[in-house]
């Protein structure tokens, strides 16, 4: 018990300390690694929870893809992002001001609550003890038979955003040279080379 | 009363999504391989595809099945407006073909877009679970943005798209946010477990602030005031066919999902979403009367114009019992036909150098072309809500609704302010009859004469014989309860 006690602070120490080194970070590609360190820390306190399919899902999307993609964005676009945090700074104590309300705010209303007892028995699908079923199996014995029309739904939603930024992005534009991999290989030494006799003395 | 069925015949149950998904992505193959040359062809299949799909709505029956566990869900409500929503997009991409042609935007993927939004429209008309009504709302709003901001040399249009896309970013994380404390308080996804689950925890704090965040979301797709900021700009910069589409089909969609998640999820706190549902109809009703005044673009007063009639829509809603919702079915009904009908006009105003869109250029159309101009001034009278026309009977059973149920606030505020509206819709009847006539547009492609001749032709005699149209409003209203 101590052991997991004890890592949980560690997780939880790290990644609040590289949530706080993103946004203050000076350099763009510090604040994109410190990301990667806060998200393998979170996948760290969602092991010690037990889940340890969101814990890979977090290394395999967010920081495998996510933040990647980011550290690609980061370093490929001129983003002048010293003129950016000097906005920040002027709308820092406006936006401090809404926070704090807000904050007290659902404090003030959401602190009360309790959720009530007699609403575990409407649970559609509970999640089975993780003692008995894994969490991965958990999820696999529903995601392809209960939810497979939500499965499907969300390819076809892929296959939109797929579409879309085909349709926005690529431009036809005459005269540019594309790379044909079938014509390159089928060339023979007879039609790429030209032998040709120059005399001497002559030039060509 | 709702008959789950088995896996198999789930898939039965939604043959029309199913039918219209791979049917989009059978003509997207065709497209990828013919190329550019197959733009026309493709629109035309996606119409025949809309046809087919419309008539297996009409065809399998539909008496209150669910299918895949809860998810999905028909009855004659959702046959009935999906029915709505694939005429509407059917008629959208017909009247099409000319601006596409003139503004060298033909590209096999527009009628492709409209497909697969169309199948997000019918998802959302059946879901029957919050996780379906999200997926459905995404596929709809993704394809939406892509349209929007489909002329990619122009940038208005883009803009267009950007503002849509971060807005709607927005509206969707406030539903999620809302959805997931109505789940965390009622243990379920699924619209008769949540019910369920409020009949027995009563109206707590957890599930009223849930319902106000997901109402926000779904205020946003409707484009109700006050989440309504995005439409005129949207309306304005995008592609005036898409601006048509906007204002059709995913509207009447958005509607029927607000319609079926509050009436069959939150019956229990019916007082708590009907303050919501008063008050974002009031101030939309009053936003698009006051605020359409003042434009003198064509669109952007059509923007205005269709927040003002969203919230007139919303009226019925607020009653909250089968006559409310038997009035916005009709409601809908005949608002897409009316806009249908303007905008088949507002895509005929083209001059030999490209569209135009300011009001001032109908000036004298009375003379120029006597029968547009004639059938434009019967849609905007019916949109005004004059009687004999169709949209005074679409205000008059939201009214009556509304004073059934005891809401004669809403009622009051709702006819004065379609009076205000009636200001609008006379002055631009006034620029085409009695002002100097401007210069002549091109005249009107076919398509557009079919669908603004149907639709006039329909708004007019409608009062002839409304019968079918509300007998089959109450038909479908019923279901709900």
């Amino acid at each position: 018990m101590l052991i997991a006690d004890l890592f949980f602070y560690l997780f939880a120490a790290i990644c609040v300390a590289a949530a706080f080194m993103v946004i203050s970070a000076r350099n763009p590609v510090h604040s994109v690694l410190f990301l990667i360190l806060a998200f393998v820390s979170s996948a760290g306190l969602f092991i010690l929870l037990g889940a340890e399919f969101l814990a890979f899902i977090l290394i395999v999307v967010y920081v495998g893809a996510v933040a990647v993609l980011f550290l690609f964005v980061v370093m490929m676009l001129d983003v002048d992002f010293a003129e950016l945090r000097s906005g920040f700074l002027t709308y820092l104590p406006i936006g401090a001001v809404i926070g704090i309300i807000l904050l007290i705010e659902l404090v003030l209303v959401l602190g009360s609550w309790v959720i009530t007892p007699q609403i575990a028995s409407h649970i559609t699908t509970p999640i089975p003890p993780s003692n008995e079923v894994s969490n991965i199996e958990a999820l696999g014995l529903v995601l392809y038979t209960k939810y497979v029309y939500f499965f499907q739904a969300a390819g076809v939603v892929l296959l939109i955003s797929m579409i879309g930024a085909i349709v926005l992005t690529l431009q036809h534009k005459p005269g540019i040279k594309r790379q044909s991999v079938a014509r390159q290989v089928s060339r023979t030494r007879d039609e790429s080379i030209e032998i040709k006799k120059v005399e001497s003395g002559k030039g060509l | 009363m709702n008959e789950q069925v088995s896996p198999f015949a789930s898939y039965v149950i939604a043959l029309p999504e199913i039918t219209l998904v791979l049917g989009a992505m059978v003509l997207l193959m065709l497209g990828v391989f013919r190329g550019r040359d197959a733009s026309e062809i493709i629109s035309w299949l996606s119409i025949v595809l809309l046809i087919v799909v419309a008539g297996l709505v009409l065809f399998i029956p539909a008496t209150g099945k669910v299918a895949f566990d809860g998810a999905f869900m028909i009855d004659a409500f959702s046959r009935f407006m999906k029915f709505l929503t694939l005429v509407g997009s059917a008629a959208v991409i017909f009247m099409s073909f000319a601006y596409m042609r003139h503004a060298r935007l033909v590209k096999f993927e527009y009628p492709i877009l409209i497909l697969l939004a169309s199948v997000g429209m019918l998802m959302m008309i059946s879901a029957n679970d919050l996780i379906a009504l999200y997926l459905g709302i995404e596929l709809q709003s993704l394809a939406l943005y892509v349209l929007a901001a489909f002329r990619t040399d122009s940038l208005r249009s883009s803009e267009a798209g950007l503002k849509y896309f971060v807005l709607g970013a927005l509206s969707s994380g406030m539903l999620l946010y809302g959805c997931s404390l109505i789940y965390g308080f009622t243990g379920t996804t699924g619209f008769s477990g949540i019910a369920d689950g409020i009949n027995t925890v009563g109206p707590n704090l957890g599930i009223i602030l849930g319902l106000v965040f997901f109402m926000a979301g779904l205020a946003f797709k409707v484009s109700a005031v006050p989440f309504h900021m995005w439409t005129p700009d949207v309306y304005e910069g995008a592609p005036t066919p898409v601006t048509a589409f906007f204002a059709t089909a995913p509207k009447v969609a958005a509607m029927a999902m607000f319609l079926r998640v509050i009436l069959s999820a939150f019956p229990d706190i019916t007082h708590q979403w009907q303050q919501i549902v008063v008050f974002i109809s009031i101030a939309s009703m009053v936003l698009g009367a006051f605020a359409a005044i003042g434009q003198r673009d064509i669109k952007r007063l059509m923007a205005y114009s269709s927040i003002g009639h969203m919230g007139f829509a919303l009226v019925g809603l607020a009653a909250g019992d089968a006559t409310g919702a038997q009035s916005v079915i009709i409601y809908l009904t005949i608002y897409l036909v009316m806009n249908l009908g303007v905008f088949a006009c507002i895509l005929a105003m083209r001059r030999s150098d490209g569209m135009v869109e300011e009001i001032d250029e109908l000036a004298g159309l009375s003379r120029n072309s006597p029968m547009m101009a004639f059938l434009l001034a019967m849609l905007f009278f019916s949109l005004a809500g004059i009687p004999p026309l169709a949209g005074f009977f679409a205000k008059f059973y939201v009214f009556l609704a509304a004073i059934n149920a005891g809401l004669y606030t809403l009622a009051v505020i709702g006819v004065l302010s379609s009076v205000v509206g009636a200001y609008y819709y006379l002055r631009i009847i006034k620029i085409m009859y009695l002002d100097e006539p401007a210069e002549k547009f091109e005249p009107m492609p076919g398509t557009l004469k079919i669908v603004l001749g149907l639709s006039g032709g329909l708004v007019i005699l409608f009062f002839t014989y409304p019968a079918p149209l509300v007998q089959a409003a109450n038909v479908a209203a019923k279901s709900l309860f």
